[in-house]
This record gives structure tokens, sequence and C-alpha cells, in this order.
């Protein structure tokens, strides 16, 4: 997954809980015991990780497929 | 599945069995590969299909004598395919000259007598192997036997291509020499590792070979009884001849090389193929004359001959299984496919996809000729991948979800009839049934609890077929044992089953429950025969795929029917020989684009309204535009529904909510219990457009999951807002899935804009 995933629209959303705006960066994910990094919009002071609709729909989904064949 | 297991299976898949004229011809040529060519017009493919397997094709293509066509099976629907006629074509129109890659010379000798075509043979054979073969013709022309037998379809000039084609593969020819004497053969034999007499040709007296019957002579193919001395050729066949060439060729190669003479060598010679190719419904064709006899076919002749070839081939299954069909091969392939994924230590699991859309079925078994049980072979693997920890978790995590729900306290539940304390009968309709009509699930308990004696208990729950589906052994046993509690808790009453996949659950892993389905127990006690409103055009019956096996069920429906005045069609795929709905097997969960094909093409089976009994099946019907009721429909018919056959498929969200209002209207409505109050994020209202609930649906999202995330969101959990629509987008992992869903508050609730999950699991940067 590479930064291509990151639209500039998407850094418009905001964090509720910190009123940050987000920044994109190294976010490590796992499945099926596989773990990996790629840069993805988090909140700079809470961490939390904004994925988007075309990224869960798009890459994930098609890394989940290889993984769950491997 | 082991080596051994393999091979039973690929055993009983007999598509790549060879067709009967194949299996017919002495020498298996491949003649439907031929035929094929032929038809397309493809000459020189079609050549090189005979250089495979014909000993010098430009004779024996010319004379062959075709005794392929007894077995050819257009002679069951006019008359056999001319393979000889055709060949004829097919070397008369090229010069025979190509190009033949001899093999390393091996340092040995060998003699052929004569040059008739078993001798021909022989050379060619061993000439490719690399030994120094000489032919030693008594006149002055090779093949002159063959030429004065064959006139005029064989010359002079086509031996003498052949033979230059011998000669360019290094045979020597020694004409005009008679080996008359016993001592002219034991010279002869002396001078060579190995002689072959070619009785077709030369006589055998000189070298004291007995006749055909000598058992000397039956021990293998070419054996004389004498060491180092091969004869055969003396049938008055041509492709006889040639083949008795080439087995005494093999024969003599084994017999230099010591190795065995007679192991492997079954397939030799002409054989019953086990290949089945079904004839019903091909036209009669006779076979097609040629203008002129003595120039054979012209081009368009041959085409239109080659064309009445039927291709034999098997594929009943296939015909017949969209699943089988989609992945591109037939059983015998996917038994090795499915073996493969299993022995796979790393890698792509290739198979996993397929092994997981099989509806289950069984089709394929019932059509099979051998009895090919592709659904055996499935759950099997199935069963081996979770125990293996190899099940891909989206293959049916939703449907065990679903399950899960089903034997919640949000839907099982398990009672006498209001007011009593014991039951001779229990009514189990099933978890979908309820989920779909739970109206009719109500009305037929009414109707049970008023007709039968002896009380009736009801139970509701899931019969575990998802987690059998699924391959999970110990969570199927883990939901039968628990059915099988509750049950003798209430004594054993008899089950009567609404749902086709639970009869098929419990009669084939709880045959003590002897449970008998509802349609069997209406046909006994009647039915209400008020306020139903008969169909005006014919139903086209359809049976549910787990009652293929199951007759007396099918009859009574039909008997219902006819009860009602309605009149039923069959379908051509019917009884046992019924279509899945898509839904079985879970085919539905692992691949939803080709369950949605499989509905749709069992919907355009007939232009008639569909009779369903299994309201999975109505359901799927009716998801893909099909028209379909289910017979409750018509038994126990909703009074605000005037079109139950244009009812359109509930949603998941639906099919839980209605599971359990039936629920909690059935307790309070009878056994006067007040349902527990909503709490937590079931009070959530959402306001949902058509569009959002066509995502949710298929992303099988459920409105359930959506309340977690807005809770989890407004009870101070991480979320973002978007500054120009105001949106909020929340967050929740509940169990392997993570949920993500747009919403924004409105008066009474919360709007939906968009939903989607996924489930890997994000750890953070
Ligand atoms: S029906 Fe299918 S499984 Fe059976 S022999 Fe034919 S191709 Fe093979
Ligand atoms: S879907 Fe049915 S017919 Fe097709 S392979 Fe599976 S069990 Fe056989
Ligand atoms: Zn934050």
């Amino acid at each position: 997954m590479k930064n291509d995933n990151v639209r500039p629209d998407d850094l418009k959303w905001r964090c509720c809980q910190c009123q940050s705006d987000l920044v994109v960066g190294q976010v490590a994910v796992t499945y099926m015991n596989n773990r990996f990094t790629t840069d993805l919009p988090h909140c700079p002071v809470c961490k939390t990780v904004m994925i988007t609709e075309a990224v869960a729909m798009g890459k994930m989904a098609e890394v989940e497929q290889i993984l769950e064949d491997k | 599945m082991d080596q051994n297991e393999l091979r039973q299976w690929e055993n009983r898949c007999i598509q790549e069995e060879p067709p009967p004229c194949t299996a017919a011809c002495p020498l298996h040529v491949d003649a439907r590969a031929f035929v094929g060519q032929v038809n397309q017009g493809h000459w020189a493919d079609a050549l090189k299909i005979l250089h495979r397997t014909l000993p010098l094709p430009g004779i024996l293509g010319r004379i062959c004598d075709a005794p392929c066509r007894l077995a050819c099976n257009r002679k069951e629907v006019g008359e056999a395919i001319r393979i000889g006629d055709l060949e004829r074509a097919c070397v008369q129109r090229t010069d025979g000259r190509r190009r033949v890659m001899p093999l390393p010379k091996k340092d040995i000798a060998v003699a052929v007598v004569g040059s008739g075509l078993s001798s021909l043979t022989v050379a060619w054979d061993l000439a490719r192997k690399g030994y120094v073969v000489t032919i030693i013709e008594p006149t002055e022309n090779i093949g002159a036997a063959l030429i004065k037998r064959h006139q005029p379809l064989l010359s002079a000039e086509i031996i003498s291509v052949e033979a230059d084609l011998l000669a360019h593969l290094g045979v020597g020819f020694v004409t005009l020499t008679e080996i008359g004497t016993a001592d002219a053969c034991r010279r002869c034999l002396n001078s060579h590792a190995a002689v072959y007499v070619g009785l077709d040709a030369v006589s055998g007296m000189p070298w004291e070979i007995g006749s055909r019957e000598d058992p000397n002579r039956n021990r293998f193919a070419g054996a004389t009884g004498r060491d180092g001395l091969f004869a055969a050729g003396d049938h008055p066949s041509a492709v006889w001849q040639a083949a008795q060439g080439r087995w005494s060729a093999t024969s003599m190669d084994r017999w230099l090389q010591k190795v065995s003479m007679t192991a492997g060598r079954e397939k030799e010679g002409p054989f019953e193929t086990r290949l089945f190719t079904r004839l019903q419904g091909i036209s009669h064709l006779p076979a097609l004359s040629m203008a002129d006899e003595a120039d054979g076919f012209s081009d368009a002749e041959a085409t239109e001959e080659a064309a009445r070839c039927l291709q034999c081939q098997c594929l009943e299954c296939v015909k017949v299984c969209a699943f089988l069909e989609h992945f591109g091969s037939y059983p015998k392939k996917y038994a090795r496919e499915i073996y493969n994924n299993e022995s796979l230590v790393l890698g792509e699991r290739k198979a996993n996809r397929m092994i997981n859309s099989c509806s289950l079925c069984g089709l394929c078994e019932a059509v099979c000729p051998h009895d090919f049980a592709m659904q055996d072979l499935c759950l099997a693997s199935r069963q081996s991948m979770v125990d293996r920890g190899r099940m891909p978790p989206s293959a049916h995590d939703f449907a065990l979800q679903d399950m899960a729900f089903s034997q919640s306290e949000r839907f099982a539940m398990a009672r006498h009839a209001p007011g009593t304390t014991a039951s001779r009968h229990l009514f189990f309709p099933g978890c979908q049934l309820c989920a779909s009509s739970p109206g009719q699930v109500r009305l037929a308990y009414d109707h049970l609890r008023n007709t039968l004696s002896g009380g009736v208990a009801l139970m509701l729950g899931c019969c575990g077929a998802p987690a059998h589906w699924a391959g999970r052994q110990e969570s199927f046993s883990a939901e039968l044992a628990r059915w099988k509690g509750t049950w003798a808790e209430l004594g054993h009453p008899r089950p009567i089953l609404a749902c086709a996949s639970c009869l098929r659950m419990f009669k084939d892993h709880l045959p003590e429950a002897d449970v008998v389905s509802l349609w069997e127990v209406l046909e006994e006690i009647g039915i209400r025969e008020s306020g139903i409103i008969l169909p005006k055009a014919p139903l086209a019956v359809h049976d549910p795929c787990t009652t293929r096996g199951e007759p007396a069920l099918q009859n009574a429906v039909r008997r219902l029917l006819t009860h009602l005045g309605v009149e039923a069609e069959e379908l051509v795929l019917g009884r046992e020989h019924t279509e899945c709905c898509g839904f079985g097997g879970l085919m539905q969960n692992a691949n939803p684009a080709l369950a949605r094909e499989v509905a749709d093409r069992r919907g355009r089976r007939s232009d008639s309204d569909y009779l369903a009994y299994c309201a999975m099946c109505r359901d799927n019907l009716a998801a893909v535009g099909k028209r379909a009721v289910h017979l409750l429909d018509l038994l126990f018919p909703d009074p605000g529904n005037s079109d139950p056959a244009g009812r359109p498929r509930p949603g998941w969200s639906r099919r839980q909510e209605n599971r359990t209002r039936l629920k909690e209207e059935l307790c309070r409505d009878l056994w006067g219990e007040q349902p527990a109050t909503l709490a937590g994020y079931r009070k959530i209202t959402l306001r949902v457009s058509p569009e959002v609930e066509t995502i949710l649906e298929s992303r099988r999202i459920l409105k359930e999951d959506v309340r977690k995330v807005i809770a989890h969101a407004e009870s101070g959990g991480p979320r973002f807002r978007h500054p120009d629509t105001g949106q909020f987008l929340a967050v929740f992992r509940s169990s392997h899935v993570t949920f993500w869903v747009a919403y924004s508050p409105v008066a009474d609730g919360f709007s939906v804009h968009n939903a989607y999950a996924h489930r890997m699991e994000v750890l953070g940067p």
C-alpha cells in the first residue's frame, strides 16, 4: 500500500477528540499473522488512524484476499 | 486426502477416457481431435495428429480399414463417421515430406525381413529409437506386396516417399535377397541382435514359425518361441498389421533392453472405453456420400462429414452445474487441484475459492454415470482447511455470525404450547423461514396447535447447517448436541420441520430425532381452506436441492398443490435432478456473484412463476427478479399482500429484525411474557436511504453493526469530522471486522450516509 491511497480531500477530516488536523505517516497493519506498514492519514495526537472507503474497498480488500489464500 | 484417495477420486471421473473410436483403433489414433481439425478445415493440424500415432501415415492413412467405425457413437444416431475416408483425404492433401528427429544411435543391429506394412512399422519404430535397422526384401522393390494388394490406393511413388523417410532415419535396404533356407536364417540371426519376420509379406516356414494358434506365439506380441526372433503381421486387416508391427517392435526393444516383456501393456490394442457420452436429443444424421468415391472427399464434403462427429465427451455434471462450469474444468482436474491445495506448504492456495464455492447440492453425483460426488470432496476439503487453520476467515464468517444470532436469546427459544406441560409434537420452523415469513410461521403454528392432538411445542433456532457447510465439524456437533438437549427437555416430541436444509441435517446427522416435514404433516391433517387465493396461472415447482433423495416429501408438496387446485408445472431439472438456488453450501457467502448467476440460471428455466418450499430458495429467486411464492404463501396467505410472488427478498438486517420480533410477539401473545426493553445501542434510531440500504446489503453490514459504531462514537469513541459537510466518520471493531460509518445526527436519531468494513487490523502509527 503506497501513499497514492491518500487523496487531498481525505486530509480535510479532523479528529474530533483532539480537534487536530490529520497527518500522513507510517502505520502498522496486520492480518492473518502478517504485519506491514504503510502510509495512512491519522491524528498526530491520539494516533487514531483513518481508513477511507477507497482504501478499505480497494487495496485493503485486495491484500486481505491474497493473504487469505496464502 | 492422500495420494491413494486422490487416485480413487480421479478414477471415478471418466471425462479423460478416450472416445470409443480411439479405444477401438488398434493404434489408438486420436480420431476425435483429428476429425475436429478436419471440420475446421485445418488439414495440416489434422495431419500432425495422425503423425503422433500412425506409423507411415502416407501408406496407412490411405488403406486403413477403419475398425473404429464399428465403435463410433454416431452410428447410434445415424451412421458411423467415415474416419478412414477422412484420413485418406488428409494424407492425399500433402506430399508426405516432413522432418523426423532420429534419436541418438544405438550400436545394435536388427534385421526386418519383408517390406509389408508390419515390417515397415517395425523398421520405423526401431529406427526412431536409434537401432541400426536393415530391411531385407526378397523382391526387387520395397513394398511390392503392399502395392499389389492395395491398388490403386498405393503406388510406387507413395511407398518411396515413406521409404525415403526411413532411409533418412538410417534404415538400410537390401533387396533381391530371399532368405529361404534354415542356414540362411541362422546366419541372419547370428549377425543381428534381433530379427523380425513380417508374415504379411514373407513366409515364416524357413524360420520354423508356427501358426497363429501356436502357444509359443502368444506369450507376448511378436513372440515366436525362439530367442531374438520375432514375427507377426499375419492378420488380414491393414491397421492390424501395422499394430502388430508396432507391438512387436516394443517387444524387441524390451527384449534387447532386458526389461519385462509384459508389464504395463494392458492398453495395447482395442479396448472398451469407460467414456460416457449422452446421445439423447441428438438428431439422426446419415454418412455423407462423395461425389466421386475414387477421388475421395472434397474439402467441402470432408468438412461436412467431420461436422457429424459428436466430439464424444462426458461433462454431464458440468453441463448442469454453473459452479463446475465457472471454474473452467471438470471433476477429475478439480480433484487434483484440491489435492494440491491441501498438500501445499507455501505459496498461493489457488483452489480455496473453488472449494468454498460449491453449493454441496449433489446434482453432479445424481447425473454422473460414476457417481462422482464433488460435494463430498469439497466438504471434506473445507473440514481439512478448518482443522489446519487454513480456512479464509471471510469465506463463511457472515453466515456463522448469523447462525450465532439465531442461537442467541434474541431468537432461540423452546416452549410447550401455552397452558401445557407436555408435547407429542414439536414445530421447528428453522431460522430462515422466520427471517423471511414470520407471519406465516405464526399462522402455521396456530394451525398445528389447533389440529394436532397431544400438544405441539415450539422451538426457534438454527439446525447448525451453516457450521456443517463451513466445514466446522466441532461447532456443528455442538449445535446438534444443544438442539438434542432442548429436545430432550421437551420430552422428545416428534419434530415437524418447515425447512428442507434442517430436514437434511437432522436426517443425516441426528436420525434418532425421526423428523417429518411440515408438508407431509399438512397433507395428513388437512389445511385451513378459508381465505386461499389461487394463482391464475400454473406454478413451476422448484424443489430445494436438499430434498434430492426425498421423493416422498416432493410428492407430498405436489399432492398439496393438487388438493389446493393449483396447476403445477415440472421444471426440466426437478426432483432428483433439481438445482440449488445459490444458498446451499454457503456458496452465497464465499462467492456471491456466482450464487447470483446460479439463482438467475434457475429462474430462467421457465417463464412461469415459481413455487418454492424453502424460504431461502424463494428469497434467492426473488433477489434476481424471479417471481416466486412460498408454499406457505398459498396455504396461509397474508391478507395484507395480494401478490406474494412479487415480494422482494428481505435484506440481512430485516431478516434479523423479523426473527427477534417473531419471538417477542409469540412470547407476548401466546405465553404472556413481556419482551425485555431495548438496551444501549439497540435503541438508536437510524435514517437510511434506499441507496445506503443497498450499500449495506451488498457489503453485508447490518444495521446492528451501524448502531454499534455510532453508539461507540457518541459515547466518546474516536471519530472524525468533515468541516465542509459536517458529517462524522466513526469506527468500531467488533470480533474480526472493523466497521466505518459516515453519519450525521438528526432530530430523532442518526442519518447514515455510508458504511464500509475491512478485516485487516490497524495497529497504529
Ligand atoms: S459426470 Fe462429470 S464427474 Fe462424472 S464422469 Fe462425467 S465429467 Fe467426470
Ligand atoms: S454445486 Fe452441486 S452439482 Fe455443482 S459440483 Fe457442487 S454439488 Fe455438484
Ligand atoms: Zn485525535
